[in-house]
């Protein structure tokens, strides 16, 4: 009854076409991406050993592992988070649940989003003259972690207000009607209710934070420091420490003669930790909101 | 133990706290950096239009920024090019040719790219692009502005996606409803129909990769080259504003002339993605208004 007229048959191939098109652009991101994570990780696999990760570099970090940088990486991650977080979820709660539509307001929104996109090595420099000389805390973890958690609050802002903001409104409502404060209110329904979104939030602080190096680089991270091998507490908060993403810019580029598979290998075990992280907050996320009953 | 209103001054200082901290780094660096401005031999217009960058001669100290200004734009430029493109047709593919499944994955997989850490992406630059590069190329160094363009297009191309997903997301069924009556092809749908109506929000998530293209640094850095130089075409090195400050800093003696316009570099740094991250905002902003 119906036969395709050319026209139609145009169309058709048209669209074949444009939907083809289209999928091979969202291959040509995804497939090299692969194809480069095979390369490294076959480069670095010579030196993928477990001893890789409790070694210290030796001979002039040419040999060895990288002991004291993954140490450096979660003293780092720690401290900043222990500043971040806190000040990152309490800043969501304001803007979500007490600021009004006015011009102040309006300024923080665009203050996070431009600090958001603060050059990390404008934060650096930040870092260096607020932290290291007007603080006087020196090239310090201190310094360093304050600097990462400052770059990493939009994060955690952005997340966690994006949750708060899921929290549908009639469940405040019921809690101010039967005479809960505006602080009862968040403690007990608003928070648990977006705790998949903070959480996530969190984690990706910590991904962000463990992969920056420009931030890092001028106020407290070193090329070397002599750590004892498997030593856990190698650092007090008042000395520089070494960071994988650090040890990793410092073995591609200014160290001659390293053992080829090393500065593969540290680029293995920094992209992997990044995205087991990550990966940890999709799994995280996607098990949460499978367990909200709205 | 602090009460309810002490509780509510606390949220309170939290939630000004971005406001301070964005004042406070640009205080801080302008700080830095506000000495040599009235420094007799600094001029702001040589800084700016002067390509000769000598910050450490014993003689002839020049502190010009042009190159690395043009440095900067090249390969942000043409990271815009590569990126572009595959970024607005992925977030194209990903809204209206595609599964629930397969958009879960790829969304995930667009995830998991963004975090990759711009060291590692600078790494990768250096060891396997540069090699790409020479050896289909012909170029005589692999570390140049096509390297890091690739790089910064591919460190670009979440924030593409994500955003323009949105935008596309945010033009009504009903447009694409009524398309589809009238027999219109899907590629019809998305050329006359939805480009036009998301192009907003499309500038703005190309705006948005212009702003990390010009504030990226560790994958510039390794990716590019060191040349302080105007390219003259895309095989050349270079060496952009940020790369300048890392690659620089560390030598500077604390309080000296270059350590000093190193900040000043900074602040015309922060200025420059304040402006652009700004735009996008106000075109966000207005997308979500209509």
């Amino acid at each position: 009854m119906f036969t395709e007229t050319p026209q139609v048959r145009r169309k058709l191939r048209q669209e074949r076409i444009a939907k083809w098109a289209f999928s091979g652009m969202a291959a040509s991101m995804i497939i090299p991406l692969v194809l480069i994570i095979g390369y490294l990780v076959q480069r670095a696999w010579p030196s993928l050993r477990l001893s890789f990760l409790v070694d210290v570099p030796m001979h002039g970090m040419k040999e060895g592992g990288i002991w004291p940088a993954l140490v450096g990486t979660i003293y780092l991650v720690v401290i900043s988070l222990a500043v971040s977080a806190p000040v990152g979820v309490l800043a969501a709660v304001y803007l979500n649940e007490y600021a009004r539509d006015n011009w102040f307001n309006r300024i923080i929104n665009l203050a996070v989003i431009n600090l958001a996109g603060v050059p990390s090595i404008v934060h650096a420099l930040f870092g260096l003259g607020a932290f290291v000389y007007a603080a006087q805390f020196g090239r310090s973890i201190i310094s360093a972690s304050l600097t990462l958690a400052i770059m990493t609050l939009p994060v955690i802002i952005a997340s966690t207000r994006e949750a708060l903001a899921s929290v549908p409104r009639s469940f405040r409502e019921a809690c101010w009607n039967v005479g809960a404060t505006r602080w009862q209110t968040i403690k007990a329904v608003v928070l648990p209710n977006s705790i998949s979104g903070i959480l996530t939030g969190i984690i990706l602080q910590v991904s962000r934070a463990a992969g920056e190096t420009a931030p890092i680089m001028f106020t407290g991270a070193v090329f070397f420091k002599a750590v004892q091998k498997g030593d856990l507490f190698p650092y007090t908060l008042r000395e520089q420490c070494m960071a994988l993403s650090m040890h990793l810019y410092t073995l591609a580029t200014q160290v001659p003669g390293v053992r080829e598979s090393i500065p593969f290998a540290t680029a293995v075990v920094l992209l992997g930790a990044v995205l087991l992280v990550n990966a940890t907050a999709i799994v995280v996320r996607a098990y949460l909101r499978s367990r909200k009953k709205w | 133990m602090l009460g309810e209103r002490g509780l509510e001054v606390v949220i309170y200082l939290c939630g000004i706290s971005a406001i301070v901290f964005v004042l406070g780094i640009f205080f801080f660096v302008f700080k830095e950096a506000f000495p040599i401005l009235g420094n007799s031999h600094f001029s702001l217009s040589q800084f700016l239009f002067s390509e000769q960058w000598y910050p450490t001669s014993e003689v002839n100290k020049r502190y010009g920024v042009l190159a690395m200004i043009a440095g900067t734009f090249s390969v942000t430029g043409l990271a815009m090019v590569i990126a572009v493109p595959f970024g607005v047709g992925t977030a194209i593919y990903l809204s209206e040719f595609c599964g629930s499944r397969v958009r879960e994955t790829l969304k995930v997989v667009i995830e998991l790219l963004a975090a990759i850490p711009s060291v590692v992406w600078g790494f990768i630059g250096l060891t396997v692009m540069s090699r790409l590069i020479v050896k289909y190329t012909g170029a005589p160094v692999g570390v140049n502005v096509l390297n890091g363009a690739i790089v910064l297009a591919l460190m670009s191309v979440p924030i593409i996606v994500s955003i323009g997903e949105d935008a596309l997301k945010a033009v009504p069924d009903s447009y694409r409803e009524a398309g589809l009556a009238l027999g219109a092809t899907r590629w019809q749908l998305v050329w006359r129909v939805l480009l036009p109506a998301a192009k907003n929000g499309l500038l703005a998530a190309v705006l948005l990769g212009v702003g990390r293209g010009v504030g990226e640094t560790m994958a510039v850095l390794m990716a590019t080259g060191h040349a302080v130089h105007i390219p003259h075409s895309i095989f050349d090195s270079v060496r952009t504003l940020t790369a300048n400050i890392a690659a620089e800093l560390g030598e500077a003696p604390a309080g000296s002339d270059h350590y000093r316009v190193l900040f000043l570099i900074g602040v015309l740094l922060f200025l420059m993605t304040f402006v652009v991250n700004l735009t996008a905002d106000l075109i966000v902003r207005g997308i979500r208004k209509r």
